[in-house]
């Protein structure tokens, strides 16, 4: 779904350069939940605006759902953007005047679907989220935990297969993040490419693969181990 | 702590005779490892018997003691090792770090990096079992917790070794590597 090959991206030019990511190869492919650890200042977000087109890269190529991006005209990208990318933020970024229904179905009247239908469909996506009966409330109303949920099913409406999230549980206590990453990752197994990037262990722990970014380079990334039942074998049994 | 490791640390600097070497191990754990000079020879002579150091009387009185390859294979080796349970003491991890920063040719940041693959990885499975396990099975969620914050610490402990040893790369910099050089075992 994403494919970036060789990614390099450089700012300033002379003694003010800074190289900001080195060739760096990412692939992730639906279903799978893929995050990106690394210090700040290592590249992981300007990684992620590369990943979602809203920045180029100096070098390196970025396929989504199989389209080069570097050929495609402003309009095209932009629309590639609103149909199949969907973002998460740290601080959820809804807007305050719409209800959750009214975000959520946001993206689909942006890319000309008639009200009605994106209003179908929004409700639609707010019940998959657990969230039927807070579809007419504003995001003042909402706690933090239902505010991120409404975020990403504005991330993940009208069909939309790959999901960028920076940070996305990092305004939340540590229970509601892990709501926030057990339905990203239930969101993902349902045919969608995610990619998390964040600096925070648990968090990262939640993707099917863990690559690290350190100056820009990708040095290493996680293999899977064995089930976890063995790990605790000298303590808790059900 | 492991006595033979810490020697073959020592000498992967320069060769040493064994009371220089009783002294410098003293020195760099603060003296809260005191170590008679009588361990420090049996030591020696265990690894010289396992081909890890060798030893050279030329030189006078005392015996000089130096690394082998295969003692600094071992030493690169043991510092890169996960600790054999997957619930490691930090202490332990701790001193391998502080270890790996005196090490000519082992960059101590892929050593950190090595560890915290290996925790991050233990980390993934807990959460996947957290995430495939009935949300209701609260005492399961409890103990899983309990794991994964204390595993977090010590991931982050490594973040801010990293942080540090990036702005200040350590004593070993600009010393002469005396010892071999490591080979495949170290990562670029």
């Amino acid at each position: 779904m994403l494919s970036m090959r060789a990614i390099s991206k450089v700012y300033g030019s002379g003694p003010t350069e800074v190289r900001a990511l080195e060739r760096v190869d990412l692939s992730v492919e639906r279903g799978e939940l893929v995050a990106i650890m690394g210090p700040s200042g290592s590249g992981k977000s300007t990684l992620l605006t590369i990943a979602g087109s809203l920045e180029e890269p100096t070098s390196g190529e970025v396929m989504i759902d199989g389209k080069d991006i570097a050929g495609m005209s402003d309009n095209d990208r932009a629309r590639l953007r609103r149909r199949s990318v969907g973002y998460v933020f740290q601080h959820f970024n809804l807007l305050p005047g719409l209800t959750a229904a009214e975000n959520v179905a946001l993206p689909l009247e942006l890319d000309g679907i008639p009200a009605q239908q994106a209003r179908a469909s929004a409700l639609e996506t707010v019940d998959s989220l657990g969230l039927t009966d807070r579809a007419d409330h504003y995001p003042d109303d909402l706690s933090g935990g239902e505010r991120q949920r409404v975020a990403i099913g504005r991330a993940v409406v009208g069909n939309r297969r790959l999901l960028l999230a920076d940070e996305p549980s990092g305004a939340l206590d540590s229970v509601n993040g892990e709501s926030v990453m057990r339905l990203l990752r239930e969101t993902c197994r349902g045919g969608v490419a995610g990619v998390v990037v964040t600096h925070d262990s648990q968090l990262a722990a939640w993707a099917d693969r863990v690559l690290f970014l350190r100056d820009g380079r990708m040095v290493d990334q996680t293999v899977p181990g064995p089930g976890a039942e063995s790990l605790l074998a000298g303590g808790y049994q059900e | 702590m492991s006595i033979r490791h810490a020697l073959l640390a020592l000498l992967s600097e320069e060769p040493k005779f064994g009371l220089k070497l009783q002294q410098e191990f003293e020195d760099r754990t603060g003296e809260v490892w005191p170590l008679n000079v009588g361990q420090v020879y049996s030591t020696l002579q265990r690894l010289e018997r396992d081909g890890l150091v060798a030893s050279d009387e030329s030189h006078g009185p005392q015996k000089d003691f130096s690394i082998t390859q295969d003692g600094f294979d071992e030493l690169v080796s043991w510092l890169r090792t996960p600790l054999p349970s997957d619930i490691p003491p930090r202490d332990e991890l701790v001193i391998k770090v502080l270890v790996a920063v005196q090490v000519p040719g082992v960059n101590v940041r892929d050593i950190i990096q090595a560890h915290r693959r290996h925790l991050i990885e233990t980390m993934q499975r807990f959460t996947h079992l957290k995430a495939d396990s009935n949300q209701s099975d609260l005492g399961l969620a409890l103990v899983l917790d309990a794991e994964l914050f204390r595993l977090e610490g010590v991931v982050r402990w490594l973040d801010a070794a990293d942080t540090r040893l990036g702005q200040n790369p350590g004593p070993k910099d600009g010393k002469a590597a005396t010892a071999p050089q490591p080979e495949s075992k170290v990562t670029s």
